[in-house]
């Protein structure tokens, strides 16, 4: 039965759920219990921002806190996936990456087809990412691009609690490895969440509304802007399709590309940094297949070229807003 | 009074195990030395790393393993395949490149793998197969199924912030791994002497908290034994440990590597005395276990074995256009 | 006192879910002559559009909803009251109206849904009414007691009604042993128990049709009487729904499946395409509702001809009703039960109960209360 719960209970959910139906799944990550080997209470965390608290105690020795090691304990859930087993590997902030992506990059992503055909990883690696949460630049950055660019890997960036549920499933169930990107922003944000199992296929994006006059693309946290943008439009007359990419890798062209063709403008918008990004891949190729379909240019509303400042009013402005997407929609249309 | 052909009190193995660790020394032999001959002639793709010197190591430790225990090799993996079971022909194929391969030409041989014998692949990535050990360690213990899972890095690779890290990891989670350094004395062109400060690796295991074991690794029966008491140990739930081995390379760090780095005439002293293979013989011939013809009979074996891998390898089809976008996710 | 006088027409409540609904347009005129059941104004929510209808005779005075606005659920849309009361009266009353918040409108009406644990494990119901009269709405393949959203609360009216979710569908448990008629028949039976019903009007749509009758062949004694709306189990041909429903796998998909089942289309919403795509996700129902497909419509054909198996003279009182434009189930099997009152309605498909839900109540309502 459907309840409303935060993004932050359905990720645990599902996690707990996944753990009841699957022996092989574990869960791995720095102070993900919290409290390991001190003399005090144990589970005294559950994570920094408490998404795994409570899973300890149901099921004791699936939950593995990692000494400060990203390097050694990412390429332990990578090998343990090579191994057979299922593990979600925590790691805290995707701003991390850095310390580990060799284990990411070079490792998981490339078994499968280093070793032609005959491996299997199905490791999933959770992190946080995204700005506003006055953490600053290594804590806050939007790093999907730099993980859509590597074959072998899948990446996933839900947008609300029911898909975060059904996406941390499959992903878990999934073969191959996935980079789950959890925006630290949503994990508070409540939705009408199935208390059963459930899973949504990769590379279905969701069209969250439906609109003739241009298409907006985006993920995560940027989905509620686009929608808040959209309907300032629509009391003016324009009525916007707003997509839900939902999974980076595999992405779903055909919605994308469907759209597009109907609405002839199309607003690419995404909270990494504009060079490279999800919304300059997604901008290419909707020039490449639907060009004459096109009434407009494509806009592209980003984050700038930046790190991630950590003043709040300059976070505030780093973050593509709702007024600059329904400003890029009015500047497509006026062509 | 010992039958005849007893190894008791001289050899920790029997006759048969004696007979399969020369035969599996003299299979990593024979194929590096092919490989030698062949990428000279300019058959082989890409570069080539030899194993050939350090074969006692791979094999006197790989000896005491099964399919269910795993390893993680290096860039110089061609042995550690060999002794961990990989078949020679798949070998031979995948590093011409051809569909038949290990890995259908995709991997090379930096990459062979085959996770049916627990060999989880050569590596691109100096020290990347620490972790790869760790996590192999903890589904062994975890399942408890009495595995273990075992690290190579050569003396260049064990300054990894990835070996170093899983030290520590396999030791605070007390998992079955073991970590194997192949000292031979070079990283690439540089001396271990200029690139590591302690004197001994197992100062290093003993920083993390693991106990470690230095031998001579061109001795194939002190690896085994020092391997055999840790590997043990490590399936018994005693932990990790770090084993190095101090060997030699007969080649260069790739094959083409003109080793001008090295002290004039340290290559013929190699040859002349620091042939691991070479030692194996005399021990056991000398004790009179095993006769030279009966070495002769496996050597002729393994001529052919390889010789067979070599035409298998250079007869093997192409991968086409179509096997260049497969294999990348197992749907997607 | 003009609150006798006066009947506020309001912005209904269909289904748990609804907050809100737009005014799509008036049906009739101010002045107009009003009877209970009349429809008045058209309202669409973002699950499905449908006809606000009267409850109290009266004329309609005055018109407050506007065409294309929206307004939370419980909002003053229009008055109904005698001619003789003063138009200061209406203005004063549509000045001072006060919308309830959905909160307490919750609260006073207690839960919507309740479980029962059967012996084929937890069903959600819901129940309305007090009547002497018993009666329990079974949804077809693939829906759920929110099917009945039009029809629960005007059939409550007169009868005490269930509606209930059957083992696999809605939020009822997602198993049940050997999937077939019979299985989901002792469910039915096995709820009856549980909540203490001995016997009971059965309502079923399409496959709960079949299930109904299963029933009545099976044990009279449980069954009052019978409405079967665009029934299985009156004939052999079903079109490519079942399949087609199982075969989608997205949105894109399952939009022109689930447009067999209305006459009009435009009744699909997106909301209504992603809470089905929502519950076929759900762990276990795809390999339940494959089992139910294989056991009952194998190959495009009813497997099972419960009507057939009902005793002639000893069956009780059916009604049949079907929409002329029912794709999934033709109406001509409206014609195959010997005795039973028929009714077809054009214009309307396979969700005829939501289609002409005001025509369908009153003809429930008189059957059960006829039988």
């Amino acid at each position: 039965m459907a309840r409303k719960i935060s993004m932050r209970q359905a990720i645990n959910e599902a996690l707990d759920q996944e753990m009841a139906r699957d022996p092989s799944v574990f869960v791995m990550g720095e102070d993900i219990v919290g409290g390991a080997g001190g003399m005090g209470e144990i589970d005294a965390w559950g994570g920094v921002l408490g998404v795994t608290k409570g899973l300890n105690a149901k099921y004791p020795g699936r939950l593995l806190d990692t000494p400060l090691s990203e390097s050694a304990y990412i390429g332990a859930a990578v090998g343990a996936a090579a191994c057979g087993m299922r593990p979600v590997a925590e790691l805290m902030f995707l701003d991390f990456m850095g310390v580990c992506f060799d284990q990411i990059f070079n490792q998981a992503a490339k078994f499968r087809y280093m070793f032609g055909g005959k491996a299997e990883t199905p490791v999933v690696i959770r992190a946080m990412v995204g700005a506003g949460f006055r953490a600053a630049a290594q804590h806050s950055q939007m790093l999907t691009p730099l993980f859509v660019h590597i074959p072998g890997l899948k990446v996933v960036c839900p947008s609300n609690a029911y898909d975060a549920k059904g996406l941390l499933i499959q992903s878990i169930r999934d073969n191959d490895p996935v980079i789950f990107c959890e925006h630290k922003n949503l994990y508070g944000a409540e939705a009408d969440v199935p208390a059963e199992s459930y899973a949504i296929p990769f590379g279905e994006a969701n069209v969250v509304r439906d609109g003739k006059h241009a298409t907006i693309v985006t993920y995560g946290m940027m989905v509620q802007r686009a929608m808040d943008a959209a309907a300032a439009l629509a009391k003016q007359g324009v009525e916007c399709e707003v997509i839900d990419l939902r999974t980076l890798s595999p992405i779903d062209w055909d919605t994308v590309i469907d759209s597009a063709e109907r609405t002839g403008h199309v607003i690419c918008v995404d909270e990494a940094h504009p060079r490279c990004s999800i919304a300059a891949d997604v901008s290419a190729m909707v020039t490449q297949e639907c060009f004459k379909a096109l009434k407009g240019p494509i806009q592209m509303v980003t984050a700038p070229h930046t790190p991630v400042p950590f003043s709040p009013v300059l976070e505030d402005l780093y973050i593509p807003s709702a007024e600059a997407i329904a400003k890029a929609v009015k500047k497509s249309m006026a062509h | 009074m010992t039958a005849p052909n007893s190894t008791a009190g001289i050899f920790p193995l029997d006759k048969p195990g004696l007979l399969q660790a020369y035969r599996t020394m003299r299979t990593i032999r024979e194929f590096e030395e092919r490989l030698h001959a062949d990428f000279a002639k300019g058959d082989i793709p890409g570069f080539v790393h030899l194993y050939a010197g350090e074969e006692a190591a791979g094999t006197g430790i790989m000896m005491h393993l099964e399919d269910k225990d795993r390893i993680a090799s290096t860039h110089r993996g061609h042995g550690h395949c060999i002794a961990k079971g990989v078949d020679t022909s798949g070998m031979m194929a995948e590093i011409y490149g051809k569909v038949s391969g290990s890995c259908r030409g995709k991997g090379g041989s930096m990459h062979i793998a085959d996770l049916s014998k627990g060999m989880m692949g050569a590596n691109g990535i100096l020290g990347a197969g620490a972790p790869l050990v760790c996590g192999a360690a903890l589904a062994a213990k975890y399942r408890g199924d009495g595995g273990v899972a075992i690290s190579f890095v050569g003396d260049g690779a064990s300054n990894q912030g990835t070996f170093l890290e899983s030290l520590n990891l396999a030791a605070v989670w007390n998992l079955p791994a073991i970590f194997v350094v192949e000292n031979n004395g070079y990283a690439e062109s540089t001396s271990r002497d200029y690139a590591v400060a302690v004197d001994s690796f197992v100062d290093r295991a003993a920083g993390f908290g693991l106990p470690g074991v230095t031998v001579d690794g061109l001795d194939f029966f002190a690896v085994y034994e020092a391997a055999g008491e840790i590997i043990k140990r490590a399936r018994e739930g005693g932990g990790p440990a770090l084993l190095e081995c101090k060997m030699i390379r007969m080649y260069g760090h790739f094959e083409g590597d003109q080793q001008t780095y090295r002290a004039k005439g340290e290559l013929d002293d190699i040859r002349a005395n620091k042939d691991c293979l070479k030692m194996f013989t005399q021990r056991v011939m000398e004790a009179g276990v095993i006769s030279r013809g009966e070495l002769d009979a496996i050597d002729r074996e393994v001529v052919a074995e390889i010789q067979e891998a070599s035409a298998f390898a250079k007869a093997a089809p192409l991968p086409t256009a179509a096997d260049l976008t497969t294999d990348v996710y197992v749907n997607y | 006192m003009s609150d006798q006088r006066i009947v506020p027409i309001v912005m209904p409540k269909w289904g748990l879910s609804m907050k809100e609904g737009k005014v799509t347009g008036w049906l009739l005129e101010d002045g107009s002559r009003i009877n209970p059941g009349d429809a008045i104004l058209e309202v669409e929510t973002d699950k499905i559009a449908g006809a606000v209808e009267a409850h109290e005779s009266g004329v309609l005075r005055r018109r407050v909803g506007e065409p294309d606005t929206v307004y939370p659920v419980k909002s003053l849309l229009g008055v109904i009251a005698d001619p003789s009361v003063p138009e200061e009266e209406i203005d004063a009353y549509v000045s001072s109206f006060v919308t309830p918040s959905a909160d307490e409108d919750e609260a006073e009406q207690g839960p919507k849904y309740e479980y029962a644990e059967t012996s084929s494990g937890k069903l959600r119901y819901a129940k309305r009414g007090s009547g002497d009269e018993t009666a329990i709405l079974i949804h077809g393949f693939g829906g759920d007691l929110d099917n009945w959203l039009f029809n629960i609360d005007a059939l409550g009216e007169s009868a005490t009604v269930y509606a209930l979710d059957l083992p696999g569908h809605g939020q009822s448990a997602k198993s049940l042993d050997k999937p077939g008629l019979g299985a989901l028949a002792d469910a039915v039976a096995s709820f009856m128990t549980t909540v203490g019903i001995d016997s009971a009007h059965l309502v079923g749509h399409s496959m709960g049709g079949a299930i109904a009758m299963h029933m009545a062949a099976s044990d009279p004694g449980k069954v009052d009487s019978l409405t079967l709306i665009c029934s299985a189990g009156l004939g052999r041909e079903i079109g490519s729904y079942v399949d087609s429903y199982l075969a989608a796998q997205g949105r894109k998909d399952l939009k022109p499946v689930l447009e067999q089942l209305f006459a009009d289309k435009s009744l699909v919403s997106r909301q209504l395409v992603d809470d089905v795509l929502k519950y076929k996700r759900l762990d276990g129902v795809e390999p339940l509702l494959k089992d139910l497909a294989a056991a009952l419509f194998a190959g495009q054909t009813q497997q099972d001809q419960p009507g057939a198996r009902l005793a002639a003279g000893k069956a009780p009182p059916a009604l049949v009703i079907w929409g002329k434009q029912d794709e999934i189930i033709p109406h001509s099997h409206a014609q195959n039960l010997p005795g039973a009152k028929v009714a077809v309605f054009d214009g309307a498909g396979h969700m005829v109960f939501m289609e002409k839900a005001s025509d369908v109540n009153a003809l429930i309502k008189a059957h059960i209360a006829g039988s």
